[in-house]
């Protein structure tokens, strides 16, 4: 089969999965088709040939992030419906919003140049953990030890808020 | 308030990290297991493997004949008297000519019933005998039964039979 | 046939191969936990099915089989059945990318005794090992019960916190072999080199979030009996119930397996060249993939065998342990290892910051902790 056959489908699948993930009412299930839509997004690096990415997706986002996501849904108490979040004000925000958003998005993609990467030059390899280590160190270590600093002061962030003071109570 | 001078105050001081980290006693209790997975079990398989349950267990009832083949039982209802259960009953006849040697004493049970189900086997019927003709075996238990008519035991199956005697520690 | 499609027979063969064993070995693991724990009991255990009850996971499987399958009416009823669904799967996934041997030649055609070699193996397994919560949490919520949903949450933030210091823990690993790739790590560890020997503290620190991961004894919290009723799996009944526990099992297994492949050279084993030159390389190979299955099931044993030593672990010791405990240890053997590697002698830096730890331990001690009086 071509890869580009399977591009559809993948593709048709994320799609599908990510309106669902919109459409559905028990958010539950929403986290759930979002988990789905990250397998697929998954999927896509795969067929870049970027392994690495494909797999740091699945650790990170479907297996940390949205654990807690679900974790903190969980904790609802999903029958009780919460009267603000249906009055026409919020109806009307979310429209403008999520219009506004879709109109930035159309502006930008119509004015994008797609580069043809040149056969005679491309790497198909550039993907590869080793290709991408050989980068992140070398043409991108500015960036990349900035962003080392950054989450090393969100952790000790966390630390000092997890941190119990004198006099605060255990439970 | 201190009754004797023989307290002794213990104090347990905050553990070591070494023992906080429990790693010396973690190694201590898989050590002990491990002897253990080699040592021999002490399973006993019941059904087919059976423990002496000792000299003085009560267990089955029987109806002792004497040397003779002659029933011991007489219907006195002593027993039945004893009985804190009510479990025992029993019909008393006279003993006709010729019977001597099924009988020993004039009078003997027609109908001897214990209701297994009432049964605490306490042994009081044991004790109260005067005839030492009631015994609770201690080498057989009473089985399971499956209906309600198994229940009751008649004399049928609680005399002895004389080619395998019952007998205890002690008796010649 | 073409050469690809030949090769493509010979890996299905292989998967499947490594499917029958891997639920073989769960299927039996049921049985021999049984065992095992009778025998550190001074007991028997099952003897009734066949043989020393040889037969018992049969019986066991027409019991699971036989019994009423409930649905709770309150439970999410498509999430019910998914939980345990995914919880097979992502057990029975991981085993893709171990290396059970190096390559054999079968009626011509060579490969690897692998299911696929990819050049991030590693990783692979960590993304399907943070995929294996989604089971527990999905049937703990599904199923409508206070205490399902307690246990779900806990192996939540359980196998979160334990993956951090399990992922740290191979980092030194993959300092060594300088790929993600299981199969590069086993080629380094060939003739004996078994990390294990550079990396006694990576090794102690990956054990004990292997077990955290496995939901086992003595971090089996999301099914605290005492506490739980029956955790996550409350409502389980019938085969889903026995999905769940099938899926601990061949996790089980296949950590063993893993374990075995970062740390105990994978297939090698001694005298690999002395069988390679008197058989050849096909026999030795498979030689091979058998050590890589009994050291696997070795580690099943060592599974069993704390679970009947240990007692299980408060809620907070435990996220204590894996916190400030593990963490800081996997980053401190990170360093140490760095030291090792910079100065090319690995195993003396291995075992100075080792000693060098347990100095000051000791010292830690001698300043902060009060004496006991006894």
């Amino acid at each position: 089969m071509e890869v580009s056959n399977y591009w559809y489908f993948l593709s048709g699948l994320t799609l599908l999965s990510a309106l669902m993930v919109v459409l559905s009412k028990n958010p539950i299930h929403s986290v759930l088709y979002l988990v789905f839509t990250f397998f697929c997004i998954s999927g896509h690096y795969v067929l870049l040939n970027a392994q690495f990415l494909m797999a740091v997706n699945i650790i990170v986002y479907a297996g940390a992030i949205m654990v807690l996501f679900l974790f903190v849904i969980m904790m609802f108490d999903l029958k009780k419906n919460i009267p603000d979040s249906k009055t026409n004000l919020t109806k009307l925000a979310g429209t403008v919003v999520a219009g506004s958003v879709l109109v930035i998005l159309v502006a930008a993609f119509r004015t994008i140049q797609y580069p043809t990467p040149d056969e005679s030059t491309f790497n198909p390899n550039n993907g590869m953990v080793e290709n991408l280590g050989k980068v992140l160190y070398s043409e991108y270590l500015l960036p990349f030890e900035l962003v080392t600093v950054l989450f090393f002061v969100a952790m000790v962030g966390s630390v000092m808020l997890g941190k119990r003071e004198v006099g605060d109570r255990n439970f | 308030m201190k009754l004797t001078n023989r307290t002794k105050v213990l104090e347990q001081g905050e553990m070591t990290l070494a023992e906080r980290l429990y790693f010396p006693a973690i190694v201590g209790g898989m050590a002990t297991t491990l002897k253990h997975f080699f040592q021999k079990p002490v399973t006993i398989k019941y059904p087919e493997q059976q423990r002496y349950l000792g000299p003085i267990y009560r267990g089955h009832h029987i109806l002792k004949r004497d040397e003779n083949g002659a029933e011991r039982c007489t219907a006195c209802g002593l027993c039945a008297v004893a009985c804190p259960a009510e479990a025992i009953s029993m019909v008393a006849g006279e003993r006709k000519a010729g019977e001597e040697n099924m009988y020993r004493e004039e009078k003997y049970a027609q109908v001897y019933e214990i209701n297994m189900l009432r049964c605490i086997f306490c042994g009081l019927c044991e004790e109260a005998c005067p005839k030492q003709a009631i015994y609770l075996r201690h080498d057989k238990i009473v089985p399971a039964f499956l209906e309600r008519d198994e229940v009751i035991y008649g004399k049928d199956k609680l005399v002895e039979k004389m080619d395998q005697r019952y007998l205890r520690d002690g008796w010649k | 046939m073409e050469p690809t499609n030949t090769l493509f027979m010979a890996k299905a063969v292989i998967i499947l191969v490594v499917f029958a064993i891997t639920l073989g070995v769960a299927a039996y693991s049921t049985y021999f936990e049984r065992k095992i724990a009778a025998f550190m009991q001074d007991r028997v255990g099952p003897d009734r099915a066949g043989p020393f009850g040889i037969l018992q996971p049969l019986a066991d499987a027409v019991k699971m089989f036989m019994k009423e399958d409930f649905i709770p009416s309150h439970a999410n009823k498509w999430l019910f059945i998914m939980g345990p669904c995914l919880s097979m799967l992502t057990a029975l996934m991981t085993s893709a990318v171990i290396p059970f041997g190096d390559t054999v030649t079968v009626a011509g055609v060579t490969f690897d005794l692998q299911g696929i070699d990819v050049n991030i193996g590693i990783l692979w397994v960590f993304g399907i090992v943070s995929l294996g919560v989604y089971g527990i949490l999905i049937g703990g919520w599904a199923s409508n019960n206070k205490y399902a949903l307690l246990g779900g949450i806990r192996a939540a933030s359980q196998n979160i916190s334990y993956e951090l210091a399990m992922g740290l823990s191979i980092i030194a690993i993959l300092m060594f072999s300088g790929s993600l790739s299981t199969k590069t790590i086993v080629e380094a560890q060939q003739n004996g080199h078994w990390n294990i020997f550079y990396q006694p503290l990576g090794f102690i620190i990956f054990i004990v979030c292997a077990f955290a991961e496995c939901n086992r004894t003595p971090f089996d919290l999301p099914e605290c009996e005492t506490e739980l009723i029956g955790g996550y799996h409350t409502e389980y009944s019938s085969m889903k119930l026995g999905f769940y526990l099938f899926a601990e099992y061949i996790n089980m297994f296949i950590s063993g397996a893993v374990m075995a492949t970062l740390f105990f050279g994978g297939y090698d084993y001694p005298g690999y060249e002395f069988v390679a030159n008197k058989l050849g390389e096909t026999p030795a190979a498979f030689i091979g993939a058998g050590a890589l299955i009994g050291k696997a099931l070795f580690f099943v044993f060592v599974f069993m065998w704390v679970r009947w030593t240990l007692p299980r672990f408060r809620y907070d010791q435990l996220m204590n342990l894996g916190w400030t405990g593990l963490i800081p240890l996997s980053i401190y053997n990170v360093l140490v290892t760095g030291i090792g590697i910079l100065s090319g002698q690995p195993i003396i830096a291995g075992i100075a910051g080792f000693v060098l730890l347990i100095l000051g331990l000791i010292i830690y001690d001698q300043l902060t902790v009060k004496k006991k009086i006894a």
